[in-house]
C-alpha cells in the first residue's frame, strides 16, 4: 500500500513540476533563442526515456517474479512491430493485447 | 469579424482533436484502474489526473511507488518522462509566446502530446493565423481530450476493484508505451537513441533507487544528438 503522505507529495510535486516544464519556454523564455545543443538533446527525450522504462519490465516482469515470460515478451514484440509498420497507436495496442491474452490462454 | 474567425479557429481545433478520443478513453480508464489496483482511493486517483494530466508520467510515478522507490526518485523519474513537455513548450514559443500571460499559463497546463502535435502542425501549415486564432485553435484541440481524460480516469477508478489479476493488466503499461513510441522512430537518430537507452537501462537494472532510468535516458539522448550531428555532417559532405 502506498503511504498517503508520499502519494500526495508525488501528486502535488509532479503537478507543479509538469506545469513548470510546460511553461518554462512559452512563459519564461519568451522569444529569446535557446542553444542548439540543448534542443538537439531534448528532441530525443521521449524515444530514450520510454523504451528505457519499458525494457526491464518486458524482460523481467514483476508479475512473474522476474522470470522472462514468453507471452509478455511476444506481446511487447507484437505491439512494437505493428506500431512500426502501421504508425497506428491503437492498432499496436490491440495487437499487443490480443497476443498477450492469446498466449496466456494457450500456454495456460 | 475578429470574433467569428476566432470561433471558427476554435471549432476547427475541436475537429482536429476529436480523433484522439479513441486513445484517451482506454488510456484514462487504464490509469484509473491501475491506480485503484495499487491502492489509491477514487479521490486520490482523480486528483492525480486533474493535477498532472500526463499519461506516461502518471504511469511511471505509479509504477515506481508500487515498487517502493524513494519519493525523490519517483518525482525525478516521472519528470524525466515528462521532459518532452519542455521541448513542446520550446517549440510552441515562437507561435504563442506573445499571448497574454494567463492564456500562456492555461495553454501550459493543457499541453499534452495530442494538443501539441495538432497545434504545431496547424501553425506550420497556416503561418497567417493571428495570435487569437492560434490560441482559439489550441483550446479547441484540447476540448475533446482533457475533459475525457478526467472523466474516464474516474470511470476506470470506479470499475477498478472488480478487475481480477488474471487479466494481466500489469502488462498494459509496457504495451501502451511501446505502441506510443513506435510511430516516433522517424530517423536513424531516434532509433539509435532508443536502442542505446534500452541497452543501458538493462545494464543498469541493478542500480539502486531506479536511477538506471535517468542514466539510460541521458545516454539515449546523447546518442540521438550525436547521430543527428553525424547524419547532418554526412549529408553536408555528400552535397559538396
Amino acid at each position: 500500500m502506498i503511504d498517503p503522505v508520499t502519494l500526495w507529495t508525488v501528486i502535488i510535486g509532479l503537478g507543479l513540476g509538469s506545469f513548470f516544464l510546460r511553461f518554462v519556454f512559452t512563459g519564461l523564455v519568451g522569444n529569446r533563442a535557446m542553444p542548439d545543443w540543448l534542443l538537439r538533446h531534448l528532441r530525443y527525450t521521449a524515444v530514450a526515456i520510454l523504451p528505457a522504462l519499458v525494457a526491464p519490465q518486458v524482460l523481467w516482469p514483476a508479475a512473474t517474479g522476474g522470470e522472462t515470460d514468453p507471452a509478455r515478451l511476444a506481446a511487447a514484440v507484437a505491439a512494437l512491430t505493428v506500431g512500426l509498420l502501421t504508425k497506428n497507436v491503437i492498432a499496436a495496442m490491440l495487437s499487443g493485447g490480443f497476443t498477450l491474452y492469446g498466449l496466456l490462454y494457450l500456454l495456460g | 469579424m475578429a470574433i467569428t474567425t476566432v470561433k471558427s479557429a476554435y471549432f476547427s481545433g475541436v475537429a482536429a482533436g476529436a480523433p484522439f478520443i479513441l486513445v484517451i478513453i482506454p488510456f484514462a480508464s487504464l490509469f484509473g484502474l491501475l491506480a485503484t489496483e495499487a491502492g489509491l482511493s477514487v479521490v486520490q486517483t482523480l486528483s492525480f489526473s486533474v493535477v498532472v494530466i500526463a499519461g506516461a508520467a502518471q504511469f511511471t510515478a505509479l509504477q515506481l511507488m508500487v515498487e517502493d522507490a524513494p519519493t525523490l526518485v519517483v518525482l525525478a523519474s516521472a519528470l524525466a518522462v515528462n521532459l518532452r513537455m519542455a521541448m513542446y513548450s520550446a517549440s510552441l514559443t515562437p507561435y504563442i509566446g506573445s499571448a497574454p500571460l494567463w492564456q500562456r499559463a492555461c495553454a501550459a497546463y493543457l499541453t499534452v502530446d495530442q494538443s501539441y502535435v495538432v497545434a504545431v502542425a496547424k501553425y506550420e501549415r497556416s503561418p497567417d493565423m493571428t495570435l487569437p486564432e492560434r490560441m482559439g485553435y489550441f483550446f479547441g484541440a484540447v476540448t475533446p481530450i482533457v475533459p475525457l481524460w478526467y472523466m474516464f480516469t474516474l470511470v476506470g477508478a470506479l470499475l477498478g476493484a472488480q478487475v481480477p489479476d488474471s487479466w494481466a493488466l500489469d502488462f498494459a503499461i509496457p504495451i501502451t508505451f511501446l505502441a506510443m513510441i513506435a510511430p516516433m522512430f522517424r530517423t536513424l537518430a531516434h532509433v539509435v537513441a532508443a536502442l542505446v537507452a534500452v541497452v543501458v537501462s538493462l545494464l543498469c537494472a541493478g542500480v539502486p533507487y531506479s536511477l538506471g532510468l535517468i542514466i539510460a535516458g541521458i545516454a539515449g539522448m546523447m546518442a540521438g544528438a550525436q547521430v543527428e550531428l553525424w547524419t547532418a555532417r554526412r549529408a553536408a559532405e555528400d552535397s559538396v
